[in-house]
C-alpha cells in the first residue's frame, strides 16, 4: 500500500534521528495524504514521539528528507511550521497551566491576526467543546486531564491546521474520556484536517484511522490499511493482546 | 489591573478621577510628609524604594513573565551605574550630560542582557540560576579588579565625586527654591525617580497585555508547546533578558547620579537576592504585587532598624538585642511567614483574581 508521491501532503523518506550515539530512528518512510487520518503505533521506545518531534522541527534529523506540501522541511525552524498549517499537540498535552482556558485557545491563534475570524473560530471551538466554554475563565492547570486534552486539541484547531500531529492523546485519561477524545479526533478528520496520530492504544487508533504504520526499534515494520492491520495476526499478537 | 481600567471607563468615572487625583496629590506630597513626620533620612529611603521598585519590575519581566530564574540581575544595575560613573566623574575626566549617559547605561545593560541570554537559551530553572549567578559575580569581580594594569574602575575603592543629574544650571544635587517651597536634593530625586518608576510601570503594563507578554507567559508555562504555537522562543527569551536588563541599567544610572559614589560592594549577590525576594514575596508576574514587595522590602528593614530599639525599651525597659542584628532576624521571620501563609505572594498574579472576578459577568458565553 503506497500513496503516490504527488498526492501526498506529508512525505518522509529515510528519516534518521540520533540522540548522541544512539540511533532512535533508523531511516523511516511515511506518507500522509490530504484529508487522511494515519495512525503510527508501536510500543514504548519504538521512536514514535521522536518521529513527531523531528517532523515538528524540535529535533534535528541526522539524515533523510521531509517534504510537506512540496516544501522541504530541512532546517525549518519549529515556530515557522504552524504558519504552514503543520501543528503538533505535544505529548502530555502541553497546556499553559497558569493561563486561562481562553488565553490558551488564543495562544493557538498567535500567528494569525484576523481578529474577527479568530473570534468566530473561538466560538466554533466552544460549540465543539461545550465544557471549555463553561470553564473559559478557569486556569488551564485546574482542568481534568480529559478537559486539558480537549483544550490542547481546541488550541491546535485555533491555528487552522492542515496537518495535525497528535502525540498520545489518550495518555493518562479515563476510558470514558478516551472514547470522547477519539470521537473528536474522528470529527476533526471528517472536517478535512489531515491527522497523523501517534498512539500506544493500537486498537483505538486503528479503529479511527484509515491507514496505519507499525514501528519497532526505530524502524517501520508494517504499513497497511487500518482494517488490514487490525486483522493482522502479528499486530493482534503484539499490540492488541489477543 | 485590566479589570480596574475597565471599571474606570464604565460607570464610576467620576470617583475614579477623584481617586486618581488624591493618589497623585499623595505621591507629589509624599517627600514633604515623610520629611516632616520621620525626618530627611526617610525621604532618602523612599528614593531607594523607588530605585528598587524599578529593579524589581525589570526582574519581574525575566522571572515573573518569562519564568527565567535570574540570580545575577544586579549585574545590570552595576553596568548602568558604572556606565554613568565612568562617563560623568573625574575618574576618566569625562563629564557627559546625564541625558546621554543614562540612556547609554540602559543600552549597555541591554546588550549585556543579550550577552547573558544568548548562551543560556537552552537552560532553565536551577541550571539557569547557577549560570546567571556566575554572571553576576563575574561582573562584580571585574569591577573590583579593573584597576590594574590600567585603572578603569578604581577597584574596591569605587568611583566618587560622580556628577549629579543636571539640566543646564539646574542640578539635582543642590537645594532649590521653587514656587515658594524648598526642595532639597532628596526631594528632587524623588520626583525624578517617581517619573521613571511610573514610566517603567506603564511599559510593564503595556507589555503584560501585549502579544509579547503572552508569548513570555506561554514560554514560562511550556516551552515546547509555545514553539508549536509558532512563538520564536529564542528571540522572545532574548527580548525578556534585554528588557529586564534595560530597566536594571536605567535604575543603575539613576543610582550613581543620586549617590555620587559607586563601588563593587553595592552589587553583591545579596542585592540580587533582595530584588528577587521583592518579586517573589510581592507576587510573581503581578505588577501591583511587585510594587508592594519592593516597598515592603525597603521600608521594613529600615523600620525594624529604627523601631526595634525603642520597642524593646518600651516593653522591657532596656535594650536586650542590638537592633541591627535583631532587624535581620525579624526580617527573615517575616519572609518565612509570608511564604508559608501566602505562597503565591502577598498580591498574587492577575489571572487568579481575574478568574474570580469574571466568573459572574461572563456566564452567558
Amino acid at each position: 500500500m503506497t500513496v503516490s508521491i504527488s498526492s501526498s501532503l506529508l512525505q518522509v523518506r529515510d528519516l534518521k534521528v540520533a540522540y548522541g550515539g544512539i540511533q532512535a530512528l533508523k531511516g523511516i518512510d511515511l506518507d500522509v495524504a490530504p484529508g487522511e487520518l494515519v495512525a503510527l503505533i508501536g510500543s514504548n521506545g519504538a521512536g514514535k514521539t521522536t518521529t513527531l518531534k523531528a517532523l515538528a522541527g524540535l529535533l534535528q534529523p541526522s539524515a533523510g528528507e521531509i517534504h510537506y506540501r512540496s516544501i522541504s522541511l530541512q532546517n525549518h525552524a519549529a515556530h515557522r511550521l504552524i504558519q504552514e498549517g503543520l501543528v503538533l499537540v505535544p505529548e502530555g498535552r502541553g497546556v499553559f497551566a497558569r493561563l486561562t482556558v481562553e488565553e490558551n485557545l488564543q495562544m493557538g491563534a498567535y500567528c494569525r491576526n484576523d481578529k474577527s475570524s479568530i473570534a468566530q473560530d473561538m466560538q466554533h471551538i466552544y460549540t465543539l467543546f461545550p465544557r471549555l466554554a463553561e470553564r473559559h475563565t478557569q486556569l488551564a492547570g485546574t482542568l481534568s486531564g480529559g478537559e486539558q486534552q480537549m483544550m490542547a486539541l481546541g488550541r491546535a484547531l485555533m491555528s487552522r491546521p492542515k496537518l495535525l500531529m497528535l502525540d498520545e492523546p489518550s495518555m493518562g485519561l479515563a476510558p470514558m474520556m478516551v472514547t470522547k477524545i477519539f470521537e473528536t479526533i474522528r470529527n476533526i478528520s471528517v472536517q478535512g484536517v489531515s491527522i497523523l496520530l501517534v498512539e500506544q492504544n493500537a486498537k483505538l487508533a486503528l479503529e479511527v484511522a484509515q491507514r496505519g504504520y507499525v514501528m519497532e526499534n526505530g524502524l517501520i515494520t508494517l504499513s497497511d490499511s487500518a482494517a488490514n492491520l487490525l486483522g493482522s495476526a502479528v499486530v493482534r499478537r503484539a499490540y492488541l493482546g489477543s | 489591573m485590566r479589570n480596574v481600567l475597565k471599571h474606570l471607563s464604565s460607570k464610576n468615572r467620576r470617583s475614579a478621577w477623584l481617586t486618581f487625583v488624591v493618589f497623585a496629590i499623595v505621591l507629589l506630597a509624599l517627600p514633604f510628609f515623610t520629611d516632616a513626620l520621620f525626618g530627611r533620612g526617610w525621604v532618602r529611603i523612599v528614593d531607594f524604594a523607588l530605585l528598587y521598585i524599578m529593579l524589581a519590575l525589570g526582574l519581574n519581566i525575566v522571572v515573573g513573565y518569562a519564568g527565567l530564574l535570574d540570580l545575577g540581575y544586579i549585574a545590570f544595575f552595576a553596568v548602568g551605574a558604572y556606565c554613568y560613573a565612568l562617563l560623568g566623574s573625574p575618574q576618566l575626566g569625562l563629564h557627559l550630560p546625564f541625558w546621554i549617559v543614562l540612556p547609554l547605561g540602559a543600552l549597555l545593560a541591554c546588550i549585556f542582557g543579550v550577552l547573558l541570554g544568548a548562551p543560556t537559551l537552552r537552560l532553565r530553572g536551577d541550571y539557569l540560576a547557577i549560570v546567571t549567578l556566575g554572571f553576576g559575580e563575574i561582573i562584580r569581580i571585574f569591577l573590583n579588579n579593573l584597576n590594574a594594569p590600567i585603572n578603569i574602575t578604581n577597584g574596591p575603592q569605587g568611583i566618587s565625586m560622580i556628577d549629579p543629574i543636571r539640566v543646564g544650571e539646574f542640578s539635582l544635587g543642590n537645594t532649590h527654591e521653587l514656587f515658594g517651597l524648598t526642595f532639597p536634593s532628596v526631594h528632587l530625586h524623588y520626583y525624578l525617580f517617581l517619573f521613571f518608576t511610573l514610566l517603567v510601570i506603564f511599559i510593564s503594563l503595556r507589555l503584560e497585555d501585549s502579544r509579547i507578554g503572552r508569548a513570555w507567559m506561554a514560554i514560562r508555562e511550556d516551552e515546547v508547546a509555545a514553539k508549536a504555537m509558532g512563538i520564536n522562543t529564542r528571540n522572545i527569551k532574548l527580548l525578556a533578558f534585554a528588557m529586564g536588563a534595560t530597566f536594571g541599567g536605567l535604575a543603575g544610572g539613576l543610582f550613581a547620579g543620586f549617590q555620587g559614589f559607586v563601588s563593587p560592594e553595592s552589587f553583591s549577590l545579596t542585592e540580587s537576592i533582595t530584588v528577587l525576594c521583592m518579586v517573589v514575596l510581592g507576587g510573581m508576574g503581578n505588577i501591583n504585587g511587585v510594587l508592594l514587595g519592593g516597598i515592603l522590602l525597603v521600608v521594613l528593614p529600615e523600620a525594624l532598624r529604627h523601631g526595634s530599639g525603642p520597642a524593646q525599651q518600651l516593653l522591657f525597659g532596656k535594650t536586650f538585642i542590638d537592633p541591627e542584628s535583631l532587624r535581620m532576624l525579624l526580617f527573615g521571620l517575616a519572609l518565612i511567614t509570608v511564604m508559608l501563609w501566602r505562597p503565591a505572594g502577598l498580591w498574587p498574579s492577575n489571572q487568579r483574581r481575574r478568574e474570580l472576578v469574571t466568573k459572574n459577568d461572563s456566564a452567558h458565553l
